[in-house]
Protein backbone atom coordinates (compact mmCIF):
# COMPACT_ATOMS: atom_id res chain seq x y z
CA UNK A 1 0.00 0.00 0.00
CA UNK A 2 1.84 3.11 -1.01
CA UNK A 3 1.97 6.11 1.25
CA UNK A 4 -1.25 8.39 1.43
CA UNK A 5 0.88 11.26 1.98
CA UNK A 6 4.34 11.53 0.29
CA UNK A 7 6.57 14.60 0.14
CA UNK A 8 10.37 14.18 -1.44
CA UNK A 9 12.45 17.13 -1.17
CA UNK A 10 10.37 19.94 -0.89
CA UNK A 11 12.28 23.04 -1.49
CA UNK A 12 9.87 26.24 -1.16
CA UNK A 13 11.28 29.99 -0.86
CA UNK A 14 9.28 33.27 -0.93
CA UNK A 15 11.47 35.34 -2.51
CA UNK A 16 14.76 35.44 -0.45
CA UNK A 17 13.19 34.04 2.33
CA UNK A 18 13.19 29.70 1.82
CA UNK A 19 10.90 29.03 3.97
CA UNK A 20 11.24 24.72 3.29
CA UNK A 21 14.64 23.82 2.25
CA UNK A 22 14.68 20.17 1.73
CA UNK A 23 11.64 18.26 3.45
CA UNK A 24 11.07 14.53 3.10
CA UNK A 25 8.61 12.24 4.57
CA UNK A 26 5.54 9.97 4.38
CA UNK A 27 2.14 9.31 6.06
CA UNK A 28 0.75 5.76 5.90
CA UNK A 29 -2.51 4.96 5.75
CA UNK A 30 -4.62 5.46 8.84
CA UNK A 31 -1.76 7.08 10.95
CA UNK A 32 -1.54 10.19 13.17
CA UNK A 33 1.50 11.79 11.56
CA UNK A 34 2.44 14.78 13.67
CA UNK A 35 4.91 18.15 12.65
CA UNK A 36 6.45 19.94 15.55
CA UNK A 37 9.23 22.65 15.10
CA UNK A 38 9.86 26.11 16.42
CA UNK A 39 7.55 29.45 14.75
CA UNK A 40 8.63 29.86 11.35
CA UNK A 41 10.14 26.50 10.86
CA UNK A 42 8.17 26.11 7.51
CA UNK A 43 5.23 23.49 8.71
CA UNK A 44 2.44 25.58 7.49
CA UNK A 45 4.46 26.11 4.24
CA UNK A 46 4.42 22.10 3.97
CA UNK A 47 0.79 21.28 5.21
CA UNK A 48 -0.27 24.42 2.44
CA UNK A 49 1.75 23.21 -0.34
CA UNK A 50 0.72 19.69 0.35
CA UNK A 51 -3.12 20.53 -0.15
CA UNK A 52 -2.04 22.97 -3.35
CA UNK A 53 -2.41 26.31 -1.33
CA UNK A 54 0.85 27.02 -1.93
CA UNK A 55 3.14 26.45 -5.52
CA UNK A 56 6.08 24.20 -4.09
CA UNK A 57 9.39 25.48 -6.13
CA UNK A 58 10.99 22.04 -5.80
CA UNK A 59 9.82 18.39 -4.84
CA UNK A 60 7.57 15.46 -5.50
CA UNK A 61 4.43 15.78 -3.76
CA UNK A 62 1.48 13.08 -3.56
CA UNK A 63 -1.47 12.88 -1.45
CA UNK A 64 -3.81 10.18 -2.38
CA UNK A 65 -1.88 9.84 -5.34
CA UNK A 66 -2.96 13.59 -6.57
CA UNK A 67 -0.55 15.72 -7.34
CA UNK A 68 -1.29 18.84 -5.60
CA UNK A 69 0.07 20.97 -7.79
CA UNK A 70 -1.59 19.89 -11.23
CA UNK A 71 -4.82 18.37 -9.15
CA UNK A 72 -5.24 20.28 -6.73
CA UNK A 73 -8.85 21.14 -6.77
CA UNK A 74 -9.85 17.41 -6.79
CA UNK A 75 -7.71 16.70 -4.05
CA UNK A 76 -9.19 19.21 -1.97
CA UNK A 77 -12.54 17.94 -2.77
CA UNK A 78 -10.68 14.37 -1.03
CA UNK A 79 -8.99 15.68 2.14
CA UNK A 80 -10.29 18.25 5.05
CA UNK A 81 -8.29 21.34 6.10
CA UNK A 82 -7.82 23.50 9.29
CA UNK A 83 -5.62 26.10 8.16
CA UNK A 84 -3.89 28.15 10.50
CA UNK A 85 -5.03 31.35 9.38
CA UNK A 86 -8.40 32.40 7.51
CA UNK A 87 -11.74 33.69 8.14
CA UNK A 88 -15.64 33.61 7.71
CA UNK A 89 -17.85 36.42 6.76
CA UNK A 90 -18.64 38.48 10.06
CA UNK A 91 -22.30 37.54 10.15
CA UNK A 92 -22.45 34.17 8.98
CA UNK A 93 -24.29 31.92 11.28
CA UNK A 94 -22.64 28.68 12.49
CA UNK A 95 -24.85 26.30 10.85
CA UNK A 96 -24.88 28.51 7.66
CA UNK A 97 -21.59 27.89 7.43
CA UNK A 98 -21.97 24.15 7.97
CA UNK A 99 -24.34 23.72 5.50
CA UNK A 100 -22.54 25.76 3.29
CA UNK A 101 -19.47 23.27 2.72
CA UNK A 102 -21.38 20.58 3.30
CA UNK A 103 -23.01 20.88 0.35
CA UNK A 104 -20.08 20.85 -1.94
CA UNK A 105 -19.69 16.93 -1.06
CA UNK A 106 -22.45 14.48 -2.30
CA UNK A 107 -22.91 12.31 0.86
CA UNK A 108 -21.16 14.54 3.26
CA UNK A 109 -20.79 14.20 6.81
CA UNK A 110 -24.52 14.95 8.82
CA UNK A 111 -23.61 18.63 9.74
CA UNK A 112 -25.66 18.98 12.80
CA UNK A 113 -23.54 16.12 14.48
CA UNK A 114 -20.39 17.59 13.79
CA UNK A 115 -22.01 21.07 15.41
CA UNK A 116 -22.67 18.37 18.70
CA UNK A 117 -19.09 16.48 18.39
CA UNK A 118 -17.67 20.10 18.67
CA UNK A 119 -19.28 21.36 21.42
CA UNK A 120 -21.50 23.89 19.00
CA UNK A 121 -24.83 22.39 19.72
CA UNK A 122 -25.93 25.97 21.52
CA UNK A 123 -24.16 28.16 19.16
CA UNK A 124 -26.07 27.18 15.79
CA UNK A 125 -27.31 30.51 15.56
CA UNK A 126 -24.05 32.54 16.48
CA UNK A 127 -22.78 34.79 13.84
CA UNK A 128 -19.03 33.92 13.62
CA UNK A 129 -17.95 37.57 14.35
CA UNK A 130 -19.98 36.57 17.58
CA UNK A 131 -17.69 33.26 18.37
CA UNK A 132 -14.78 33.32 20.90
CA UNK A 133 -11.41 31.89 19.65
CA UNK A 134 -11.85 28.44 20.98
CA UNK A 135 -15.58 28.18 19.31
CA UNK A 136 -13.89 29.42 15.99
CA UNK A 137 -11.12 27.34 15.91
CA UNK A 138 -13.75 24.26 16.95
CA UNK A 139 -15.78 25.68 14.33
CA UNK A 140 -12.70 25.20 11.61
CA UNK A 141 -12.55 21.44 12.43
CA UNK A 142 -15.95 20.82 11.98
CA UNK A 143 -15.72 22.28 8.57
CA UNK A 144 -12.41 20.28 7.69
CA UNK A 145 -14.18 17.03 8.75
CA UNK A 146 -17.63 17.78 6.99
CA UNK A 147 -16.50 16.54 3.49
CA UNK A 148 -15.87 13.37 5.20
CA UNK A 149 -12.26 13.47 4.12
CA UNK A 150 -9.51 10.29 3.64
CA UNK A 151 -6.86 12.83 5.31
CA UNK A 152 -7.36 15.87 7.30
CA UNK A 153 -4.46 18.68 7.82
CA UNK A 154 -4.50 19.85 10.81
CA UNK A 155 -2.86 23.18 11.22
CA UNK A 156 -2.71 24.39 15.51
CA UNK A 157 -6.15 22.47 15.87
CA UNK A 158 -6.12 23.00 19.85
CA UNK A 159 -4.41 26.28 19.79
CA UNK A 160 -6.60 28.75 21.55
CA UNK A 161 -8.65 25.72 23.02
CA UNK A 162 -9.17 25.47 27.04
CA UNK A 163 -7.73 22.36 28.42
CA UNK A 164 -10.90 20.38 28.48
CA UNK A 165 -11.54 21.66 25.23
CA UNK A 166 -8.28 19.97 24.24
CA UNK A 167 -8.90 17.21 25.55
CA UNK A 168 -12.57 16.60 24.10
CA UNK A 169 -10.21 17.44 20.67
CA UNK A 170 -7.50 14.90 21.15
CA UNK A 171 -10.52 12.00 21.90
CA UNK A 172 -12.48 13.35 18.71
CA UNK A 173 -8.91 13.29 16.82
CA UNK A 174 -8.64 9.67 18.17
CA UNK A 175 -12.23 8.77 16.82
CA UNK A 176 -11.45 10.41 13.58
CA UNK A 177 -8.76 7.91 12.79
CA UNK A 178 -10.79 5.28 14.51
CA UNK A 179 -12.71 5.71 11.39
CA UNK A 180 -9.81 5.09 9.38
CA UNK A 181 -8.85 8.78 7.92
CA UNK A 182 -5.04 9.67 8.10
CA UNK A 183 -4.69 12.82 10.37
CA UNK A 184 -1.72 15.44 9.65
CA UNK A 185 -1.40 17.22 12.86
CA UNK A 186 0.33 20.33 13.35
CA UNK A 187 1.15 21.40 16.72
CA UNK A 188 3.38 23.36 19.33
CA UNK A 189 2.07 21.03 22.20
CA UNK A 190 4.36 18.58 23.41
CA UNK A 191 1.95 16.28 25.21
CA UNK A 192 -0.69 16.74 22.39
CA UNK A 193 2.01 15.14 20.14
CA UNK A 194 2.91 12.44 22.66
CA UNK A 195 -0.74 11.33 23.09
CA UNK A 196 -1.89 11.46 19.82
CA UNK A 197 0.97 10.99 16.84
CA UNK A 198 1.89 7.88 16.13
CA UNK A 199 4.88 8.90 14.05
CA UNK A 200 6.12 12.58 14.06
CA UNK A 201 8.82 14.80 12.24
CA UNK A 202 10.64 17.35 13.97
CA UNK A 203 11.41 20.46 11.31
CA UNK A 204 13.77 22.95 11.75
CA UNK A 205 14.86 26.00 9.51
CA UNK A 206 13.16 24.15 6.61
CA UNK A 207 14.45 20.45 7.36
CA UNK A 208 13.33 17.15 9.18
CA UNK A 209 15.92 17.02 12.06
CA UNK A 210 14.61 14.12 13.44
CA UNK A 211 11.41 11.88 12.66
CA UNK A 212 10.03 8.46 14.41
CA UNK A 213 7.46 8.01 17.18
CA UNK A 214 7.59 9.30 20.25
CA UNK A 215 8.94 6.91 22.64
CA UNK A 216 11.53 6.03 19.71
CA UNK A 217 12.48 9.85 19.39
CA UNK A 218 13.06 9.89 23.11
CA UNK A 219 15.28 6.80 23.44
CA UNK A 220 17.43 8.19 20.87
CA UNK A 221 18.20 11.99 21.41
CA UNK A 222 17.37 12.03 25.35
CA UNK A 223 18.14 8.66 26.64
CA UNK A 224 18.83 9.97 30.31
CA UNK A 225 16.37 9.01 33.02
CA UNK A 226 16.51 10.48 36.21
CA UNK A 227 16.47 9.01 39.76
CA UNK A 228 14.94 10.32 42.65
CA UNK A 229 14.51 9.87 46.25
CA UNK A 230 15.36 11.16 49.74
CA UNK A 231 17.67 9.79 52.69
CA UNK A 232 19.08 10.59 55.54
CA UNK A 233 22.42 8.63 55.00
CA UNK A 234 25.33 10.53 54.34
CA UNK A 235 27.30 9.35 51.68
CA UNK A 236 25.83 8.39 48.25
CA UNK A 237 29.02 8.48 46.03
CA UNK A 238 29.22 4.92 45.79
CA UNK A 239 26.46 5.25 43.42
CA UNK A 240 29.14 6.39 41.07
CA UNK A 241 30.39 2.45 40.95
CA UNK A 242 27.16 1.84 39.03
CA UNK A 243 26.56 1.08 35.74
CA UNK A 244 25.36 3.57 33.88
CA UNK A 245 25.75 6.53 36.13
CA UNK A 246 26.57 9.33 35.24
CA UNK A 247 26.25 11.92 38.07
CA UNK A 248 24.52 11.90 41.65
CA UNK A 249 23.58 15.35 43.09
CA UNK A 250 22.56 15.85 46.51
CA UNK A 251 20.03 18.45 48.19
CA UNK A 252 19.79 18.31 52.09
CA UNK A 253 18.04 15.02 51.90
CA UNK A 254 16.74 14.46 48.20
CA UNK A 255 19.49 12.91 45.98
CA UNK A 256 19.10 12.90 41.93
CA UNK A 257 20.79 10.30 40.29
CA UNK A 258 21.26 10.63 36.15
CA UNK A 259 21.82 7.85 33.71
CA UNK A 260 21.00 6.28 31.10
CA UNK A 261 20.00 2.43 30.77
CA UNK A 262 18.15 0.70 33.18
CA UNK A 263 19.20 2.50 35.97
CA UNK A 264 16.52 2.80 38.03
CA UNK A 265 16.57 -0.99 38.81
CA UNK A 266 20.66 -1.22 38.97
CA UNK A 267 20.52 2.02 41.61
CA UNK A 268 17.25 0.30 43.67
CA UNK A 269 19.54 -2.61 44.21
CA UNK A 270 22.77 -0.90 45.52
CA UNK A 271 20.72 0.77 47.55
CA UNK A 272 18.60 -1.46 49.04
CA UNK A 273 22.37 -3.97 49.31
CA UNK A 274 23.72 -0.81 51.92
CA UNK A 275 20.30 -1.17 53.80
CA UNK A 276 18.90 2.43 52.33
CA UNK A 277 14.87 1.80 51.44
CA UNK A 278 13.60 5.24 50.63
CA UNK A 279 10.18 5.15 50.43
CA UNK A 280 10.28 8.00 47.56
CA UNK A 281 12.73 6.36 45.09
CA UNK A 282 11.31 6.88 41.28
CA UNK A 283 12.23 7.44 38.00
CA UNK A 284 12.14 10.16 35.49
CA UNK A 285 12.15 9.62 31.96
CA UNK A 286 12.96 12.76 29.16
CA UNK A 287 9.95 13.57 27.53
CA UNK A 288 9.32 14.60 23.97
CA UNK A 289 9.33 18.54 25.35
CA UNK A 290 13.45 17.79 26.21
CA UNK A 291 13.96 16.24 22.70
CA UNK A 292 12.21 18.99 21.06
CA UNK A 293 14.40 21.45 22.81
CA UNK A 294 17.33 19.85 22.75
CA UNK A 295 17.08 19.62 18.78
CA UNK A 296 16.00 22.77 18.35
CA UNK A 297 16.99 25.10 21.02
CA UNK A 298 20.36 26.30 19.00
CA UNK A 299 18.10 29.69 18.63
CA UNK A 300 15.44 29.80 21.18
CA UNK A 301 12.88 32.14 20.42
CA UNK A 302 14.61 33.38 17.72
CA UNK A 303 13.55 34.02 14.12
CA UNK A 304 14.44 33.15 10.87
CA UNK A 305 17.34 35.55 10.24
CA UNK B 1 -25.04 23.92 -8.46
CA UNK B 2 -26.83 23.37 -4.80
CA UNK B 3 -23.66 25.37 -3.57
CA UNK B 4 -24.19 28.03 -6.04
CA UNK B 5 -27.18 28.15 -4.84
CA UNK B 6 -26.24 27.94 -1.23
CA UNK B 7 -23.94 30.24 -1.53
CA UNK B 8 -26.37 33.36 -3.29
CA UNK B 9 -28.66 32.40 -0.03
CA UNK B 10 -26.19 32.90 2.11
CA UNK B 11 -24.72 35.89 0.72
CA UNK B 12 -28.32 37.48 0.06
CA UNK B 13 -29.01 36.52 4.22
CA UNK B 14 -25.40 38.32 5.03
CA UNK B 15 -26.14 40.88 2.73
CA UNK B 16 -29.80 41.91 5.07
CA UNK B 17 -28.11 41.66 8.02
CA UNK B 18 -25.70 44.63 7.17
CA UNK B 19 -27.85 47.51 7.80
CA UNK B 20 -26.16 49.97 6.35
CA UNK B 21 -25.70 48.78 2.89
CA UNK B 22 -29.63 47.97 2.74
CA UNK B 23 -30.25 51.48 3.53
CA UNK B 24 -27.80 52.32 0.95
CA UNK B 25 -29.35 49.84 -2.00
CA UNK B 26 -33.05 51.64 -0.91
CA UNK B 27 -31.92 55.27 -0.48
CA UNK B 28 -29.59 55.47 -3.09
CA UNK B 29 -32.14 55.52 -5.92
CA UNK B 30 -34.15 57.75 -4.18
CA UNK B 31 -31.54 60.26 -3.70
CA UNK B 32 -30.42 60.09 -6.94
CA UNK B 33 -33.73 61.08 -7.69
CA UNK B 34 -34.23 63.63 -5.31
CA UNK B 35 -30.74 65.74 -6.10
CA UNK B 36 -30.36 65.13 -9.32
CA UNK B 37 -33.99 64.87 -10.80
CA UNK B 38 -35.19 67.91 -8.54
CA UNK B 39 -32.51 70.17 -10.50
CA UNK B 40 -34.24 69.78 -13.83
CA UNK B 41 -38.03 69.31 -13.89
CA UNK B 42 -39.63 67.26 -16.48
CA UNK B 43 -40.50 70.33 -19.12
CA UNK B 44 -39.08 69.37 -22.65
CA UNK B 45 -36.90 72.31 -23.52
CA UNK B 46 -35.30 72.32 -27.21
CA UNK B 47 -31.90 71.23 -27.99
CA UNK B 48 -31.63 69.26 -24.36
CA UNK B 49 -32.33 65.92 -23.70
CA UNK B 50 -32.49 64.74 -26.94
CA UNK B 51 -36.37 66.44 -26.77
CA UNK B 52 -38.26 64.90 -24.31
CA UNK B 53 -38.83 65.84 -20.25
CA UNK B 54 -35.45 65.94 -18.43
CA UNK B 55 -37.10 62.94 -16.09
CA UNK B 56 -38.57 60.72 -18.87
CA UNK B 57 -34.80 60.95 -20.20
CA UNK B 58 -32.98 60.61 -16.88
CA UNK B 59 -34.91 57.80 -15.10
CA UNK B 60 -33.36 55.22 -17.61
CA UNK B 61 -30.07 56.86 -16.84
CA UNK B 62 -30.59 56.56 -12.99
CA UNK B 63 -31.60 52.73 -13.22
CA UNK B 64 -28.20 52.95 -15.14
CA UNK B 65 -26.31 54.99 -12.58
CA UNK B 66 -27.89 52.72 -9.64
CA UNK B 67 -27.10 49.52 -11.10
CA UNK B 68 -23.52 50.42 -11.42
CA UNK B 69 -23.47 51.76 -7.96
CA UNK B 70 -24.14 48.26 -6.86
CA UNK B 71 -22.19 46.70 -9.24
CA UNK B 72 -18.86 48.99 -9.08
CA UNK B 73 -18.54 50.00 -5.30
CA UNK B 74 -20.25 47.21 -3.46
CA UNK B 75 -18.63 44.36 -5.24
CA UNK B 76 -15.09 45.41 -5.61
CA UNK B 77 -14.90 46.40 -1.38
CA UNK B 78 -16.67 42.51 -0.76
CA UNK B 79 -14.68 40.66 -2.60
CA UNK B 80 -11.11 41.83 -1.79
CA UNK B 81 -12.40 42.32 1.77
CA UNK B 82 -12.73 38.57 1.77
CA UNK B 83 -9.60 38.09 0.15
CA UNK B 84 -8.10 40.54 2.90
CA UNK B 85 -9.50 38.71 5.50
CA UNK B 86 -8.64 34.70 5.07
CA UNK B 87 -12.23 33.63 3.82
CA UNK B 88 -11.86 32.99 -0.01
CA UNK B 89 -8.73 31.00 1.59
CA UNK B 90 -10.75 29.19 3.65
CA UNK B 91 -13.45 28.69 0.41
CA UNK B 92 -10.39 27.32 -1.56
CA UNK B 93 -9.13 25.01 0.74
CA UNK B 94 -12.48 23.52 0.90
CA UNK B 95 -12.98 23.78 -2.91
CA UNK B 96 -15.85 25.98 -3.44
CA UNK B 97 -15.09 26.82 -7.30
CA UNK B 98 -14.28 30.29 -7.90
CA UNK B 99 -17.19 30.53 -10.12
CA UNK B 100 -19.25 30.26 -7.35
CA UNK B 101 -17.21 32.82 -5.29
CA UNK B 102 -17.64 35.33 -8.21
CA UNK B 103 -21.20 33.94 -9.54
CA UNK B 104 -22.94 34.26 -6.37
CA UNK B 105 -21.52 37.76 -5.99
CA UNK B 106 -22.85 38.73 -9.33
CA UNK B 107 -26.24 36.78 -8.56
CA UNK B 108 -26.89 38.41 -5.39
CA UNK B 109 -25.72 42.26 -6.56
CA UNK B 110 -28.75 41.77 -9.52
CA UNK B 111 -30.87 40.82 -7.25
CA UNK B 112 -30.60 43.45 -4.96
CA UNK B 113 -30.08 46.00 -8.43
CA UNK B 114 -33.53 44.62 -8.97
CA UNK B 115 -35.31 45.71 -5.89
CA UNK B 116 -33.40 49.04 -5.96
CA UNK B 117 -34.61 49.67 -10.09
CA UNK B 118 -38.08 48.88 -8.75
CA UNK B 119 -37.96 51.26 -6.19
CA UNK B 120 -36.19 53.65 -8.71
CA UNK B 121 -38.95 53.65 -10.94
CA UNK B 122 -41.88 53.40 -9.04
CA UNK B 123 -40.76 56.57 -7.41
CA UNK B 124 -40.29 58.45 -10.77
CA UNK B 125 -43.31 57.68 -12.08
CA UNK B 126 -45.34 58.01 -8.85
CA UNK B 127 -43.60 61.26 -7.56
CA UNK B 128 -41.90 63.10 -11.04
CA UNK B 129 -44.56 62.00 -13.11
CA UNK B 130 -42.09 60.87 -15.56
CA UNK B 131 -43.47 58.72 -18.77
CA UNK B 132 -43.88 54.96 -18.04
CA UNK B 133 -41.27 52.74 -20.48
CA UNK B 134 -42.48 52.75 -24.20
CA UNK B 135 -41.64 48.74 -23.81
CA UNK B 136 -41.01 46.99 -20.20
CA UNK B 137 -40.07 44.26 -22.49
CA UNK B 138 -37.03 45.47 -24.19
CA UNK B 139 -36.61 46.98 -20.68
CA UNK B 140 -35.88 43.67 -19.53
CA UNK B 141 -33.17 42.16 -21.05
CA UNK B 142 -31.23 45.87 -21.12
CA UNK B 143 -31.76 45.78 -17.20
CA UNK B 144 -30.18 42.46 -16.77
CA UNK B 145 -27.63 43.15 -19.29
CA UNK B 146 -26.82 46.40 -17.55
CA UNK B 147 -26.57 44.91 -14.39
CA UNK B 148 -24.63 41.93 -15.32
CA UNK B 149 -21.90 43.98 -16.79
CA UNK B 150 -20.88 46.43 -13.96
CA UNK B 151 -21.63 43.06 -11.67
CA UNK B 152 -19.23 41.87 -13.69
CA UNK B 153 -16.84 45.10 -13.88
CA UNK B 154 -16.72 45.52 -10.26
CA UNK B 155 -15.69 41.70 -9.58
CA UNK B 156 -12.81 42.39 -12.14
CA UNK B 157 -11.86 45.57 -9.60
CA UNK B 158 -12.25 43.61 -6.54
CA UNK B 159 -10.20 40.62 -8.18
CA UNK B 160 -7.02 43.23 -9.07
CA UNK B 161 -7.02 45.41 -6.36
CA UNK B 162 -5.22 43.91 -3.49
CA UNK B 163 -7.57 45.36 -0.23
CA UNK B 164 -11.02 46.35 0.29
CA UNK B 165 -9.81 49.62 1.25
CA UNK B 166 -8.38 50.21 -2.89
CA UNK B 167 -10.83 48.32 -4.19
CA UNK B 168 -14.05 50.48 -2.45
CA UNK B 169 -11.75 54.05 -3.09
CA UNK B 170 -11.70 52.67 -7.50
CA UNK B 171 -14.91 51.90 -7.45
CA UNK B 172 -16.09 55.25 -5.74
CA UNK B 173 -13.93 56.58 -8.63
CA UNK B 174 -15.21 54.93 -10.92
CA UNK B 175 -18.43 55.53 -10.07
CA UNK B 176 -18.45 59.30 -9.88
CA UNK B 177 -16.37 59.52 -13.19
CA UNK B 178 -19.27 57.80 -14.71
CA UNK B 179 -22.08 59.64 -12.68
CA UNK B 180 -20.30 62.99 -14.30
CA UNK B 181 -19.82 61.80 -17.98
CA UNK B 182 -22.12 59.01 -18.34
CA UNK B 183 -25.58 60.81 -19.33
CA UNK B 184 -27.38 60.27 -15.79
CA UNK B 185 -25.57 63.92 -14.67
CA UNK B 186 -24.97 67.10 -17.24
CA UNK B 187 -26.90 66.00 -20.45
CA UNK B 188 -24.81 64.39 -23.01
CA UNK B 189 -25.37 68.33 -25.19
CA UNK B 190 -23.47 70.07 -22.85
CA UNK B 191 -20.62 67.76 -22.69
CA UNK B 192 -18.08 69.08 -25.43
CA UNK B 193 -14.44 68.71 -26.62
CA UNK B 194 -12.33 66.70 -24.96
CA UNK B 195 -15.93 65.67 -22.15
CA UNK B 196 -17.67 64.63 -25.14
CA UNK B 197 -14.69 62.72 -26.39
CA UNK B 198 -14.35 60.96 -22.59
CA UNK B 199 -18.19 60.01 -22.31
CA UNK B 200 -17.44 57.25 -24.80
CA UNK B 201 -14.75 56.00 -22.37
CA UNK B 202 -17.35 55.03 -19.44
CA UNK B 203 -19.20 52.05 -20.00
CA UNK B 204 -22.58 53.91 -18.20
CA UNK B 205 -22.83 55.97 -21.40
CA UNK B 206 -23.80 52.46 -23.42
CA UNK B 207 -25.81 51.30 -20.18
CA UNK B 208 -27.54 54.49 -20.56
CA UNK B 209 -27.74 54.08 -24.59
CA UNK B 210 -29.18 50.59 -23.91
CA UNK B 211 -31.72 51.60 -21.40
CA UNK B 212 -33.23 54.77 -23.00
CA UNK B 213 -33.97 52.98 -26.48
CA UNK B 214 -36.94 50.61 -24.51
CA UNK B 215 -37.05 53.59 -22.20
CA UNK B 216 -38.61 56.55 -25.04
CA UNK B 217 -39.78 54.60 -27.32
CA UNK B 218 -36.46 54.23 -30.04
CA UNK B 219 -36.06 50.79 -30.05
CA UNK B 220 -33.27 48.65 -28.81
CA UNK B 221 -29.81 50.17 -29.25
CA UNK B 222 -27.81 47.68 -30.50
CA UNK B 223 -24.53 49.06 -30.89
CA UNK B 224 -24.47 50.29 -27.42
CA UNK B 225 -25.91 47.05 -26.51
CA UNK B 226 -22.64 45.66 -28.39
CA UNK B 227 -20.19 48.02 -26.39
CA UNK B 228 -21.63 46.99 -23.54
CA UNK B 229 -21.30 43.48 -23.86
CA UNK B 230 -17.70 43.59 -25.04
CA UNK B 231 -16.79 45.52 -22.01
CA UNK B 232 -18.30 42.62 -20.20
CA UNK B 233 -16.77 40.05 -21.76
CA UNK B 234 -13.28 41.51 -21.53
CA UNK B 235 -13.90 41.90 -17.60
CA UNK B 236 -15.59 38.90 -17.02
CA UNK B 237 -12.36 37.10 -19.21
CA UNK B 238 -9.64 39.36 -16.97
CA UNK B 239 -11.46 38.06 -13.60
CA UNK B 240 -11.09 34.59 -15.08
CA UNK B 241 -7.38 34.92 -15.55
CA UNK B 242 -6.60 37.03 -12.71
CA UNK B 243 -8.37 35.90 -9.90
CA UNK B 244 -6.39 35.43 -7.06
CA UNK B 245 -7.18 33.53 -3.54
CA UNK B 246 -4.92 35.10 -1.45
N1 LIG C 1 3.26 34.26 2.48
C1 LIG C 1 4.53 34.40 2.91
N2 LIG C 1 5.33 35.35 2.38
C2 LIG C 1 6.60 35.49 2.81
N3 LIG C 1 7.18 34.75 3.76
C3 LIG C 1 6.44 33.80 4.33
C4 LIG C 1 5.08 33.58 3.94
N4 LIG C 1 4.58 32.56 4.68
C5 LIG C 1 5.60 32.16 5.47
N5 LIG C 1 6.70 32.90 5.28
C6 LIG C 1 8.00 32.71 5.96
O1 LIG C 1 8.38 31.37 5.80
C7 LIG C 1 8.89 30.84 7.01
C8 LIG C 1 8.08 29.62 7.41
O2 LIG C 1 6.77 30.00 7.73
P1 LIG C 1 5.64 28.98 8.16
O3 LIG C 1 4.39 29.74 8.32
O4 LIG C 1 5.63 27.83 7.23
O5 LIG C 1 6.19 28.50 9.59
P2 LIG C 1 5.49 27.62 10.72
O6 LIG C 1 6.41 26.51 11.01
O7 LIG C 1 4.12 27.26 10.34
O8 LIG C 1 5.49 28.64 11.94
P3 LIG C 1 4.45 28.82 13.15
O9 LIG C 1 4.74 27.77 14.13
O10 LIG C 1 4.78 30.16 13.69
O11 LIG C 1 3.08 28.73 12.56
C9 LIG C 1 8.86 31.98 8.00
O12 LIG C 1 10.15 32.55 8.05
C10 LIG C 1 7.88 32.95 7.44
O13 LIG C 1 8.24 34.27 7.76
MG1 LIG D 1 2.30 27.63 11.10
Amino acid sequence: MPAVVSVEHLHKAYGPVVAVEDVSFAVEDGEIFGLLGPNGAGKTTIVECLQGLRRADGGTLRVLGLDPQTQGRELRGRVGSQLQESALPDRIRVWEALDLFASLTPGAADWRMLMEQWGLAGKGKASFASLSGGQRQRLFVALALVNEPQVVFLDEMTTGLDPAARRVAWELVEAIRARGTTVVLVTHFMDEAERLCDRLAVVDRGRVVAAGSPPGLIDLHAPQRLVRFSTTAPDCDFLYRVPGVEAVTRRGESVEVAGTGPVLALVAAALVERGIVPADLRAERATLEEVFLRLTSHRAGEEEA
Amino acid sequence: MTTLRKMVAVELKLFLREPLTVVFALALPLITLFVLGGVFGNTPEAGFYAGVGAMDFYTPAYIGLVLASIGVISIPAHLAGNRERGVLRRFRASSVPAAVVVGSEVAVSLLIALVSGVVLVACALVMYGAAPPQSAWLLMPAFLLSGLVFATLGAMLGTLLPTARAAQAAGMLLWFVMLFLGGAGPPPEVLTGALGWLRHGVPLTYSVGVLQGPWLGTGWNWADAGILAAIGLAAALVTALRFRWE
